[in-house]
């Protein structure tokens, strides 16, 4: 941390956007994700279930988060997640957001995602230290 | 003056001019900066300062379940209906353990979907000491300088802090559901003093009638405590004198003292003629919320006309220089403790009866009085 945060004054965060989109109503991993984003220190949005893009762009955008995870295990990841992206750049957030993909992807729509911006996709059983610390390792810098 | 300090200079004023002109993303970021107190960010807050005044700040608080979340997101539907722009702040507690914080207001957020007109904004109490109300207070500044017409802050009632959050507003609203205890236990959670307008919510709920009486038992004894009981029915009944010990904003240090605040001070405003509201609601079917509107549109209403909203806004920043010069001369002292060795070692030099607590804190802060008083005798 730098000189202002020994000064006592600055606090910062990891904010994250823990988002379910589209027509998937499995949350458990949502949910246990959010509690082990908390209990790792970060700040965790959680944004409900069945959410559109619009949506889910919306929060990320006011929330304005570090990180936006999104859980998908419906197999919708090629057509939603795009939309997602492009809503983020339409408000100027795609740059400086960590984009997370947690749920089940297939191996071959990874590079795909990747290409798009997706940061990382991590499957089930995936150890949660390791999501924690691609995070903490990830998260982007901003003041 | 360095190139970074020129650069952050820059960056300030870019963020300004662009929240001014209405960009979503400049007021996310300015509320960023505000709640991580970035540098610049108290550059960042003056400036927005001069644009501010507008908005209609509304407090909301009630304990875990009351249905805040649900009932904030129905006005905000009301408000957006009536052609208003809002803004919405949601505090949540964070671990006291890991400084976490799971933020979940934004799941009821469900009637304003894809509604960018509706910027709802999730902060948590970072375990700031006393520094929760001013970057919430600084938050909404931010809002109303954006051109938000109404600004909801909705908070847990259940701590000091919170409570200082709602105060920040300019109408404090208390839900309360039914069945949550006894009038002791409303006593006792210290909300009684703080409500313009209370809200029973769940009204669908048996024991609503027993939770409204009570309420309005409690407010009428509030009031008046020597005038005539006027209990039985609810409603805007305006006209009867009474005094609201929140409102003179000189007992920023006595409000936790529930029902000993109320006795003590409870009749200095006599001019103050608000008589607390009671509205029932069903926040999930939306029950309600227009009579709760049109409630905070008269609270609204006789804080204009009676001065009594200018008053508040003066009293708040006064509170709010007081505020900001504590933090600051802490943060000094802070500074100056760790020169000589830190709290710690010096409380270790106390322990074994080398010194006492009194001389430590002369010692530390002799320097500090003699400079003030040099400048002083400058002046």
């Amino acid at each position: 941390m730098s000189a202002d945060a020994e000064r006592g004054q600055q606090q910062r965060t990891v904010r994250c956007l823990i988002a379910k989109v589209g027509l998937d109503g499995h949350d458990r991993g949502a949910h246990v994700i959010a509690r082990a984003f908390r209990d790792a220190g970060f700040e965790v949005v959680y944004s409900g279930l069945h959410r559109a893009p619009e949506e889910i762009v919306q929060a990320a955008v006011q929330e304005d988060v570090d990180v936006l995870g999104i859980s998908i295990l419906s197999g919708a990841h090629n057509t939603l997640v795009p939309k997602i992206i492009d809503g983020l750049k339409e408000y100027d957030a795609f740059e400086d957001t960590l984009i997370l993909v947690g749920g089940i992807v297939p191996d071959e729509d990874r590079p795909k995602l990747k290409e798009m911006g997706v940061s990382e996709v991590f499957g089930p059983g995936t150890p949660m230290k390791e999501t924690i610390e691609f995070v903490r390792n990830n998260a982007p810098r901003r003041d | 003056m360095s190139h970074a300090e020129n650069r952050g200079e820059a960056r300030v004023d870019a963020l300004v001019s662009d929240l001014l002109d209405g960009k979503h993303r400049a007021l996310a970021r300015a509320i960023t900066k505000i709640e991580n107190r970035s540098p610049g960010y108290r550059e960042l807050v003056s400036r927005l300062h001069a644009h501010t005044g507008g908005a209609d700040v509304v407090g909301i608080t009630g304990s875990p379940g009351a249905g805040k979340s649900t009932l904030v997101d129905k006005l905000a539907k009301a408000y957006r209906d009536a052609g208003f722009t809002v803004g919405v702040i949601g505090v949540d507690p964070s671990s006291p353990y890991t400084g976490g914080a799971v933020l979940g207001d934004r799941i009821r957020m469900a009637s304003n979907v894809g509604d960018m007109d509706v910027f709802f904004r999730s902060m948590s109490a970072r375990g700031q000491l006393g520094g929760l109300s001013t970057a919430t207070s600084d938050a909404v500044k931010a809002l109303d300088a954006f051109g938000k017409d109404k600004i909801l802050v909705e908070t847990v009632g259940a701590g000091q802090s919170e409570v200082d959050v709602v105060r920040t507003a300019d109408t404090v609203t208390v839900l309360v559901q039914p069945g949550s205890g006894d009038d002791v236990q409303m006593l006792k959670a210290g909300i009684l003093e703080i409500g313009d307008v209370f809200v029973v919510n769940k009204a669908d709920m048996d024991g609503v009638n027993r939770t409204v009486a009570e309420l309005e038992e409690m407010i009428h004894l509030r009031d008046n405590p020597g005038a005539t009981l006027d209990s039985g029915h609810h409603g805007v009944d305006a006209g009867l004198p009474k005094g609201v010990s929140e409102h003179d904003g000189t007992h920023g240090d006595t409000h936790g003292g529930g029902a000993r605040d109320e006795g003590a001070d409870g009749s200095e405003d006599a001019d103050d003629g608000w008589e607390p509201a009671v509205v029932e609601t069903v926040a999930t079917t939306g029950d309600g919320v227009e009579e709760l509107v049109e409630t905070l549109a008269a609270h609204a209403d006789y804080l204009a006309e009676s001065g009594m909203r200018e008053r508040k806004a003066r009293s708040r920043y006064a509170e709010e220089i007081r505020q900001l010069l504590r933090n600051d001369a802490n943060a000094l002292l802070k500074e100056e403790l760790d020169r000589r060795g830190g709290a710690e070692a010096l409380a270790e030099a106390v322990a074994d009866r080398e010194t006492d607590p009194y001389a430590v804190a002369d010692e530390v802060f002799e320097p500090l009085r003699e400079c003030v008083e040099a400048r002083r005798g400058e002046e």
